[in-house]
């Protein structure tokens, strides 16, 4: 298949995602709030339900629980869903579902059954939309056996990842980042997948990594290409999957570096950040480490209404910025 | 009167003379009609201000819901409380809420009723009795159970009124609700707000019934559907039901039927409702214009009153906008605060 690059938004490449998968697949389906004739709260799903009628594309009460173990029923039993949560904050009315049942059901059953479930959310702050619609809980989820949680940061991991997604036996949690949705970018036409276990380096450097997520991975990368005029070096890495995390390629950064430094978006303590701190500190790049590890998360309450304080809860560019250089001069 | 259910098997008294009309005084219905004009302009208001970028976030405006509010609130007692949504503006004007202070919360300011960290779909005022709207939507009505739980073991005489959207009824957290409330006969009233539609999805295509009040039924109690544009039909309903929860008879559902004139959230391009419909409930049953005809067919007001009213609730709103936009922000520093108890040392 000739892959040609075009640009579109990742909004966009998630709907040609699931268009394609659809058009390939009859078991697959999109389920959530608003999907049809609204197209999504977001406007992802957009024109699929002209596509691909009701039946596909299913509109569902305000029923975050009942949805999602509708669809947890159905991966048992030979169809393969999208469901999509209209915000990722609302994934705790469907916890039961996701934690306890989908998760579970293929160990507690010895292998017996799977669930090839995806669910797809917008998550993240910047919108105004305060405490309960800002939320970044990718943690929660990477905390429990059984799922993986995928972060994309670009609309070519968004389709790829997705494809993915949708390929992969298990139950797949996507967070999307609200502020990623209008960003374009280059993607391929046709079918492809982007792998649920590489992180990828996206900027190479020799002075120090930082591993970033999802929107993270931009303000990571404007904050390097700043540095630059410091004559700075800074690698940047895309962690993409927090579970199953890709250890490897931090490590080896890290062994060429010396220096770690964690962002993302959702609170530090106990943080993902916190688990590739640990990861580094029990690996063999612990040794190779010339200052201690940083990590930069959001500060420890609930996202503000007040844009000025939802801004200062979240690591912003001249955050990166400053933390990056104090880790290049810091010493162990 | 387009209701049915138990009410309706109570003989009427004078049955041409509207409820409200028979138990209320010229001042407190023209107080009524107040409140509905200072809701309108407090939504157009907020409006205007996010067009012009003003303030940012997200805000749902109950434009064409007025009759709701306040023909629920205006048969409350002091003390009782409320129990908001999303769609919450309308609830806290009706309640009595500050409107300076609204408006300070929709600006982000320290001055707001959630110094600046809620916004819209947050506001509360715990002291005056109201619990608060919601981000979640059906997240309030076990917590208005809760408050209603409450009064119940402390042996108050309050009353809980609970409002919900359409949608809401359809989540699980309601139907776990008004279950315990109706097992445990607590002092609760589960206003349902039916504005056609959930988000873009109308009632018939999300609820298996097709009144949301027929859901009663399951739980054992009484449910009422009532012409949510008309602010005595709602009135007599939730009187009704508020004297039965606060005399010990347990909650119902009263169902007010209504329309939202604006989009779901900020504005939408409404493509899952047509124009004829839409214009239908603007041109010919919006609600401020009926409690208006009524008022005047009663002898209990003229244009000229009405102009006079309007005029006032302008000014109330232009004069809460001036007060949000002067007032302060939060320091960044405080970034963290109230997220816990500060303990006094
Ligand atoms: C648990 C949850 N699911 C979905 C949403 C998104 N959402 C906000 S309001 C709304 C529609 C609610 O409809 P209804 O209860 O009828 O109230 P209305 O908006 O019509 O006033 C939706 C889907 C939410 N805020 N919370």
């Amino acid at each position: 298949m000739t892959q040609e690059a075009r640009e579109l938004s990742y909004a966009i490449a998630i709907r040609e995602a699931m268009g394609l998968a659809m058009e390939a697949d009859p078991t697959v389906f999109l389920m959530g709030e608003d999907v049809g004739v609204y197209g999504g709260a977001f406007q992802v799903s957009g024109d699929l339900i002209d596509r691909f009628g009701p039946e596909r594309v299913i509109e569902t009460p305000i029923a975050e629980l009942g949805g999602a173990g509708l669809c947890v029923g159905a991966a048992m039993n030979g169809m393969k869903p999208i469901f999509e949560i209209q915000f990722s904050d609302f994934a705790t009315l469907a916890l039961d579902q996701i934690v306890n049942q989908a998760a579970k059901a293929r160990f507690m059953l010895g292998g017996e059954v799977s669930v090839p479930l995806v669910v797809r959310m917008p998550a993240g702050s910047g919108t105004g939309a305060a405490a309960q619609h800002s939320q970044s809980l990718e943690a929660w989820f990477a905390h429990v056996p059984g799922l993986k949680v995928v972060q994309p940061s670009t609309p070519y991991e968004a389709k790829g990842m997705l494809l993915a997604a949708l390929e992969d036996p298990d139950p797949v949690m996507v967070f999307e980042h609200k502020l990623l949705y209008k960003m374009v970018g280059e993607v391929p036409e046709g079918y492809y997948t982007v792998p649920l276990d590489k992180a990828k380096v996206v900027r190479e450097g020799k002075d120090l990594t930082i591993v970033a997520s999802s929107i993270m991975v931009h303000k990571a990368l404007e904050a390097a290409e700043k540095l630059t005029e410091e004559g700075l070096d800074i690698e940047v890495i895309d962690l993409r999957i927090a579970r199953p995390m890709d250890k490897q390629t931090i490590i080896e950064s890290v062994k060429k570096t010396s220096r770690l430094m964690c962002v993302h978006e959702a609170v530090k303590t106990l943080g993902i950040g916190a688990e590739i701190s640990a990861m580094i500190c029990e690996s063999e790049a612990f040794d190779y480490l010339d200052a201690p590890i940083v990590r930069l998360g959001g500060t420890e309450n609930p996202i503000p209404y007040n844009p000025e304080l939802e801004k200062a809860s979240v690591p912003q560019v001249p955050g990166i910025i400053e933390a990056a250089r104090d880790l290049a001069k810091g010493v162990r | 009167m387009a209701r049915n259910g138990h009410a309706a098997d109570k003989g009427e008294v004078a049955a041409n003379v509207p409820f409200v009309f028979q138990h209320y005084s010229r001042d407190e219905l023209l107080d009524v009609l107040y409140k509905m004009y200072v809701i309108r302009r407090f939504e157009e208001g907020a409006e205007n201000s996010y067009m012009r970028g003003l303030i940012h976030g997200t805000m749902h405006l109950s434009i064409g819901q007025e009759a709701v509010a306040t023909g629920a609130i205006m048969t409350l007692q002091e003390n009782d409380q409320i129990m908001s949504n999303h769609r919450g503006h309308g609830h806290c004007v009706a309640f009595g809420a500050d409107v300076n202070r609204m408006f300070a919360e929709f600006f982000g300011k320290v001055t707001g009723y959630c110094k600046g960290r809620g916004g819209s779909m947050h506001i509360a005022d715990f002291k005056s009795g109201n619990l608060g709207a919601n981000g979640i939507v059906g997240g309030g009505i076990p917590i208005a159970v809760g408050a209603a739980f409450a009064v119940k073991s402390k042996k108050e005489e309050k009353v809980v009124l609970c409002f919900f959207g359409d949608g809401a009824n359809n989540e699980g957290a309601f139907h776990e609700a008004v279950n315990m409330a109706a097992l445990w006969k607590l002092p609760i009233v589960f206003l349902c707000e039916n504005n056609g539609y959930g988000l873009s999805v109308s009632v018939a295509r999300a609820s298996s019934v097709p009144n949301i009040s027929d859901r009663a039924k399951g739980y054992g109690i009484p449910g009422v559907t009532v012409d949510g544009n008309c602010v005595s039909d709602v009135a007599e309903a939730v009187s009704e039901a508020v004297e039965r929860a606060r005399s010990g008879e347990g909650p119902s559902i009263v169902e007010c039927k209504t329309y939202r004139h604006r989009g779901h959230s900020k504005s939408d391009r409404n493509r899952y409702r047509t124009k004829e419909e839409i214009d239908d409930w603007i041109k010919n049953r919006d609600p401020i214009d009926r409690f208006e005809m009524e008022l005047k067919q009663h002898g209990f007001g003229s244009d000229e009153v009405f102009e006079e009213l309007r005029q006032r609730a302008s000014a109330t709103i232009d004069g809460a906008i001036e007060f949000a936009k002067n007032s302060e922000s939060p320091s960044i520093a405080d970034v963290s605060q109230y997220v816990y108890t500060e303990q006094a040392q």
